[in-house]
């Protein structure tokens, strides 16, 4: 039995400790925001929060992830009521096909949260782990830059 | 007789003050008037030497503009910072006449007179030819000035005296150039200074004394930069895994060394400075390199890669770790292995050294993506696995590559390693 804290919520499950952190997300918590891309960590669709930082939760295992807090793209909003980053993506139209903005909105989280005022330059460099096959990144691009001039720290 | 001894002491007091002011003063050089140009093909070879010289790796921080210089280097002594060598007038070396440069080369002595830190490896620099230091030196003035002033340096006492350095260089400073090896081949001796030379290769693969010179009695028997183990230059045609010329040019350019793991931690930059180079520079060090026998003394690793052993029961974390999160690039039928016939990790010197210092610092830090040529990229996992992952893993790795050795303390090691990079 392993504890899980997501979202603010006490999980717990009978998983293997090693089970990488995407697949208890996904298939035991049915939270499908996290999307599996690569598996190898170089992709960034399934990056979620672990504590304040953005983690690749298809390398994570679930183990390492136990006493800490997960945070993944549902808690930062719902459909009806988005938060800042998840409006700022929709206003940006910043999804084409949309698999890897749960991981960008989650990378880009961890930015607004630590850093205050990140440059053009600073979110560049933070975002490059996570791919979009699409080409939409002048737009994410544009959503986080509209996030970062509200003030909002999301 | 009382009187007499008096006078003794104050003139020999005398004497030593004389002496210290002379060992401790270098006069200023006048600044240039106007700037200086040289023609292209010299500017060019200029290039080449600044890039052998590795000048870039430090003296431009990560996000800063080329040469504006600006990155810490945390020393035992402190932390310095790297000075702005572009053309500019009032932050850079713009009004340095190319006089005041070769010196600063040479002997470690700033244009206006000061000492030099010898973090700045002119130790090394001293020795390179007149005409590859006039040809930086137009290199260095023909790229953008930028304005851009070094923060304070934070040296500890006594060492923010700066003509304290004057001793040191007493210690440490061969200006001397090196005079090519008869009986050895002009390869070799193009290798030799380049190694010793502009490459500076011993300032990180040769350990330092307490007062940070070179120990030469231990010259490229490897040392320690920046929380990484830099291997021994000498004996690696005779190590139990061996390099070949060929391996080792490709290590050297940042390509894939079949059999060899890749350029990691402070190497990775300078191999990509290497792959900038015309490739028989990288084949001329090769030479050099590999003719260099292991010291005796030194303790040679009795570790031989061995077909991966059974795993123990007490390596299943290890090895289900590995399978979740390395294998997808570092197990055997991976695509990563297969198509650039990387090797397996059990034969890589960071899984087979005494030390697991260069895995653990893998697997925290990853390799960077680089912007700069096309190289080998891997994700850190500081913030995806904790120390006992981390150790497990290690472990597991270690027993792959070395059964018969496991490293002790892993767990306590990584926690080690790891706040060692978070207090950078």
């Amino acid at each position: 039995m392993i504890t899980l804290n997501v979202n603010g919520k006490d999980h717990q499950l009978d998983i293997d400790p090693d089970m990488p952190l995407l697949y208890a997300l996904r298939n035991h918590l049915e939270l499908n925001g996290a999307k599996y891309g690569c598996g190898l960590g170089q992709c960034g669709a399934c990056t979620v929060m672990v504590g304040d930082k953005p983690v690749f939760s298809c390398l994570v295992p679930a183990a390492a992830a136990s006493g800490k807090t997960v945070r993944t793209v549902e808690g930062l909003g719902s459909a009806d009521k988005p938060g800042p980053l998840q409006a700022a993506f929709i206003d940006a139209q910043a999804a084409q096909c949309g698999y890897c903005i749960a991981g960008m909105i989650m990378r880009a989280q961890a930015l607004i949260e630590t850093v205050p005022h990140p440059s053009d330059e600073q979110i560049r460099e933070h975002m490059a782990p996570n791919l979009c096959r699409c080409g939409t990144h002048m737009r994410i691009f544009s959503a986080i830059k509209a996030v970062v001039a509200s003030g909002v720290k999301a | 007789m009382k009187r007499m001894t008096l006078w003794a002491v104050l003139l020999i007091a005398l004497i030593g003050v004389i002496v210290c002011a002379v060992m401790m003063w270098r006069p200023s050089i006048k600044p240039l008037d106007t700037p200086v140009t040289a023609d292209a093909t010299k500017i060019e070879r200029g290039a080449r030497v600044v890039e052998q010289g590795d000048c870039a790796v430090c003296h431009t921080r990560p996000g800063g503009a080329y040469m504006a210089g600006g990155l810490p280097l945390v020393t035992p002594f402190g932390t310095l910072y790297t000075t702005n060598i572009t053309p500019d007038r009032d932050t850079g070396i713009g009004n340095w006449p190319e006089e005041a440069f070769v010196r600063a080369m040479r002997k470690g002595i700033s244009r206006d007179g000061h000492f030099l830190y010898p973090a700045f490896p002119y130790v090394h620099y001293s020795r390179m030819s007149n005409a590859d230091i006039s040809d930086a030196y137009a290199y260095l003035m023909s790229v953008d000035p930028v304005q851009a002033r070094a923060p304070e340096n934070h040296m500890m006492f006594p060492m923010n005296f700066r003509p304290l350095v004057s001793f040191w260089n007493l210690l440490f400073l061969r200006d001397d150039p090196l005079v090519p090896v008869a009986g050895q081949s002009e390869r070799w001796n193009r290798g030799r200074y380049l190694v010793e030379g502009a490459g500076h290769c011993s300032s990180c693969h040769t350990p330092l004394n307490f007062i940070g010179g070179e120990k030469s009695s231990e010259h490229l028997g490897g040392g320690l930069v920046d929380g990484w183990h830099a291997p021994a230059l000498t004996g690696m045609a005779q190590a139990a895994n061996p390099w070949t010329p060929e391996q080792l040019v490709a290590y050297l350019r940042g390509e894939v060394a079949p059999g060899h793991g890749g350029a990691a931690g402070p190497m990775l930059p300078v191999s990509l400075s290497m792959a900038q180079l015309p490739r028989a520079d990288a084949e001329a060090v090769a030479e050099y390199i590999l003719s260099l026998s292991a010291d005796k003394t030194a303790p040679v690793s009795s570790c031989v890669a061995a077909p991966p052993a059974a795993t123990k029961p007490d390596q299943s974390e290890g090895a289900a770790l590995f399978a979740g999160a390395c294998a997808g690039c570092h197990g055997g039928g991976a695509p990563m292995r297969t198509i650039d016939g990387r090797p397996g990790l059990s034969v890589v010197s960071a899984a087979t050294s005494d030390s697991p210092r260069n895995l653990i610092k893998t697997i925290l830090e990853g390799i960077p993506l680089s912007t700069r040529a096309p190289s080998h990229y891997m994700p850190g996992f500081a913030d995806s696995l904790d120390d006992a992952h981390v150790a497990a893993l290690a472990g597991y790795l270690r027993s792959q590559a070395c059964a018969a050795k496991p490293w002790a303390d892993l767990e306590k090691t990584v926690t080690t390693i790891r706040h060692e990079g978070e207090s950078k």
